[in-house]
């Protein structure tokens, strides 16, 4: 098959055309701008529509009309504009839309700085809008992992009528990898319950509103039910020499492939040191973690931020074996040998636990 | 049996409103309410028009909430403000529907002002019903950017004041120095009159939709008694001594004859298509063999540094896009953030026959340095045993490790022989293709014409790489 050299942020608008995105609307911020000069570029080659709107509110309103016409659509950012997009994101999430966030995160608070952070995770995976409800999050970590996980976001969108977070960061997005890109979709199937002209529109309601307690408790009960069923399917994470490791390593986007070389030059020196990276943030590979537990006699999660999907995988192990973090942040990525050390350390007093 | 006479409703609306809880035959507006008239002049005209079945409102946040407890089109409710936004989305993927967004002045001038500028600014094809009753109705009769002078509410308990919360805002008048909307009118639904020239406003804003003109909007001058707290008995009397003064009724702007028809059809793009436009047909890589000059020229990762326009990145593509073509594994990732203040600009690209971890290292197996700060910075970061090459045109002190290779290379004097300095980052790749032998020439080939914007310049470069290369090989 042919690749492409290309950047991950220009690779999500290939798969997404590709997936059969009608639509994008978005609104410039670097780190994700060259998702939207992409976009600008290939979106009206096809006759498909591209708009700068004026503001990630606007944006994020469009995508709740493009996706209850029945279309796939997207929007892409960077966090000050993911904070802006989260009333939208509840909405979207209440009237079960289904479309493609992409998150191509950078440092905070405030204006913060356009380095790589990941400390939109809260934010993301915890549902930082109102209401309680959740978001399907894919987290790549190569320019390839951007263009498949861009279409599976499109699949997992409508399977779920649920909005999907691409939560990615400035690494990944600026990164040129080869891809392979695979062949456009079909037509797709019409989806029944939208707004699209010429089916019996009169019919159909797209809206979040329930005045009724009850009827607004039974939502959100089918809610919950749908995001259990979530749970159960849609799970996705990567083990690297997990197998017979005594200090498991976790961590996503950027910090995986980092950790995967810290691995390797530990498998090299003969520690036993193992990578679980989840591909979905939300749902969460709980059960691999508590396998990897089973083995491992502690965690090192490693992270851009002060400790969030921590707390995560704190939740999931309910203290059964210990689990440290280790964060640099600001837009500063830890190197190989930095974290190697801190592993190293990690695993002597692992070692010395099991003694 | 006498025929009994039934006040027939306007096909615009369902026979029942089967969506409202309780009473499923009357509105849930209080007495008096204008929005409950304006919804009639609306039902009708789309009955009229023979629109029903295009037609998509959007409900907004205010009283009106309940939009699509009535209307017999496709529905959606949506937050607050953003009713234009959301239907600017809804129109494009809908060329055909009639989008009609329904706000109230709250809705519409406060939190969604920007939202409404923009889509009239934007000309969009829809058709917004703006009904401005001076207050925010569903919150308690709080003040709106409406609310009139001295107007006593809920937020103003002693009366609006200028000084504090400015005076009315005039939407249409607002609205209508744009060049981008077709049609704006305000009316009001007072008495008889006024409630004809609504029922005709109305009417043309949808038609212009119809006719695919542009921006159409009505806003309409309505009661709120409970929110004003008048009796309903005198609400007329209160909106024409209070509101008529402050704003005129009457076209505001009306450029439909001017404006083309605008027609859409969406396009079903073939695979063959989406391909071709996303510049996707490439053949498939050929896989050239590596022939290894040393076992430790293996999966490098590669440092390029130098000023910024000397073509490091863009050599650093050229390696990593090679790579690829013979079938590695292969990135490239730019000096990203702080790193890029300091007057070095630098890359890093790593090839290997297993997948790439971390595509950046802090001790690299190969440093290319284009400039004297990146040598004197980088030099002592290269791994034990590894190469560092550099330009020794440019670079006019020598490297001090001992424990490296060290290639200096004359990158930019070739490159000047050859009529063009600023092909001295193929020289160099060419250098390091030789030295190492990891990659062929026959891939770089391939790829420089990809790589080089300005196409003249190919063959130049092929030059370039060739006598890099021979340089090496002359050695
Ligand atoms: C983001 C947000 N802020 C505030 C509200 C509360 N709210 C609901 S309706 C409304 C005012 C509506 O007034 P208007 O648009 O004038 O409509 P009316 O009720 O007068 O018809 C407000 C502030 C909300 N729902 N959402
Ligand atoms: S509060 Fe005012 S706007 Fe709302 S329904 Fe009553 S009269 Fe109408």
């Amino acid at each position: 098959m042919a690749k492409e050299l290309i950047k991950g942020n220009e690779a999500v608008v290939k798969a997404a055309l590709l997936a059969g995105c009608q639509s994008f609307y978005g609104y410039p911020i670097t780190p994700a701008s060259e998702i939207a000069h992409a976009g600008a570029l290939f979106f009206p080659r096809l006759g498909r529509t591209f708009l700068q709107a004026e503001s990630e509110i606007a944006s994020i309103n469009m995508v709740y009309g493009a996706a209850a016409a029945g279309e796939r659509t997207m929007t892409a950012s960077s966090s000050p504009g993911i904070s802006l997009k989260q009333e939208g994101m509840s909405y979207l999430a209440g009237a079960e839309l289904p479309c493609l966030i992409v998150d191509v995160m950078r440092g905070g608070p405030g204006l913060g700085n356009i380095a790589p952070e990941q400390s939109d995770y809260n934010q993301i995976v915890k549902g930082g809008g109102h209401g309680s409800y959740e978001l399907i999050v894919l987290a790549p970590n190569s320019a390839q992992e951007m263009a498949d996980f861009t279409r599976l976001a499109f699949d997992l969108a409508d399977k779920w009528r649920n909005p999907v977070v691409l939560l990615t960061d400035g690494y990944i997005g600026q990164m040129m990898e080869p891809v392979e890109f695979g062949e456009s979709v079909g037509k797709l199937p019409r989806k029944e319950w939208s707004l699209t002209e010429g089916f019996n529109m009169d019919e159909n309601l797209v809206s979040s509103i329930f005045l009724d307690t009850d009827e607004l408790e039974a939502h959100n009960a089918h809610l919950q039910a749908k995001y259990r069923k979530i749970e159960a399917e849609e799970i996705r994470y990567e083990a690297y020499q997990c197998d017979d490791a005594e200090l498991v390593l976790m961590g996503f986007g950027i910090v995986s492939r980092i950790l995967r070389s810290v691995v390797d030059r530990a498998r090299d020196e003969g520690l036993k040191i193992g990578l679980l990276r989840p591909k979905t943030l939300w749902p969460f590979p709980k059960d691999a973690i508590r396998e990897v537990a089973g083995t491992a006699n502690k965690i090192l999660t490693v992270e851009l931020n002060f400790g969030q999907m921590v707390d995560d995988v704190r939740l999931a192990l309910n203290g059964s074996i210990p689990v440290e973090f280790y964060g640099r942040q600001g837009g500063n990525v830890p190197t190989v040998e930095e974290v190697y050390e801190v592993a190293k350390t990690h695993l002597s007093a692992a070692a010395d636990v099991s003694a | 049996m006498p025929k009994k006479l039934v006040l027939e409703r306007p096909k615009g609306f369902y026979e029942k409103f089967e969506r409202k809880p309780g009473d499923k035959s009357n509105t849930h507006y209080c007495p008096g309410c204008g929005h409950g008239v304006i919804h009639k002049l609306i039902a009708e005209a789309i009955e009229d028009l023979g629109i029903q079945d295009r037609v998509i409102m959007v409900s907004p946040v205010g009283c009106s909430v309940f939009v699509y407890y009535y209307f017999k089109t496709g529905n959606i409710q949506v937050a607050h403000g953003r009713a234009p936004a959301v239907a600017t989305a809804l129109k494009r993927a809908n060329p055909k529907a009639i989008v009609v967004s329904y706000q109230g002045d709250g809705d519409l001038a406060a939190i969604g002002g920007n939202n409404i500028l923009q889509a009239a600014n934007r000309g969009e094809h829809i058709t917004v019903f703006f009904v401005n009753n001076a207050i925010y109705g569903m919150t308690g009769g709080q003040m709106a950017p409406t609310t009139l002078p001295g107007m006593k509410t809920t937020t103003t308990p002693y009366g609006r004041d200028e000084d504090n919360e400015g005076p009315p805002m005039k939407v249409s008048e607002l609205l209508a120095t744009l060049d981008g909307p077709t049609y704006i009118e305000r009316t009001a639904v007072w008495d008889n009159k006024s409630i004809a020239k609504t029922r005709m406003a109305i009417r043309k804003a949808l038609q212009c939709q119809m006719d695919g003109k542009g921006f159409s909007m009505v806003e309409t001058l309505a009661a709120c008694p409970s929110g004003w707290k008048v009796d309903p008995k005198n609400q007329y009397e209160w909106m024409l001594e209070n509101m008529q003064p402050f704003f005129p009724l009457g076209v505001k702007k009306d450029i439909r004859d001017e404006r083309e028809s605008w027609h859409r059809t969406p396009r079903d793009n073939s695979a063959e298509e989406v391909s071709e436009a996303l510049d996707l047909n490439v053949p498939d890589p050929k896989l050239f063999p590596s022939e290894y000059k040393k076992d430790s020229y293996r999966n490098p990762s590669i440092k390029l540094a130098g000023f910024g326009g000397q073509g490091i990145l863009s050599a650093g593509a050229m390696l990593a896009n090679s790579a690829m073509e013979q079938g590695y594994h292969s990135s490239w990732i730019p000096s990203y953030g702080p790193e890029m203040r300091g007057g070095t600009a630098y890359c890093f690209v790593n090839i290997s026959d297993q997948e790439i971890g971390s595509p950046t290292v802090s001790h690299p197996d190969v440093l290319m340095a284009f400039n004297r700060p990146s040598l004197e910075k980088f030099e002592a970061d290269v791994k034990t045993g590894g190469l560092l090459m550099y330009d020794s045109t440019i670079i006019d002190v020598e490297p001090t490790r001992t424990d490296i290779e060290v290639l200096a290379v004359p990158a930019t004097k070739i490159a000047d022989g050859l009529g063009n300095t600023r092909m001295a980052n193929t020289v160099m790749t060419g250098a390091y293709l030789a030295q190492t032998g990891i990659l062929s020439r026959e891939a770089m080939e391939q790829t420089i014409p990809k790589a080089l914007k300005r196409k003249n310049l190919v063959d130049a470069n092929y030059l370039a790489l060739k006598a890099g290369m021979e340089f090496v090989e002359n050695q």
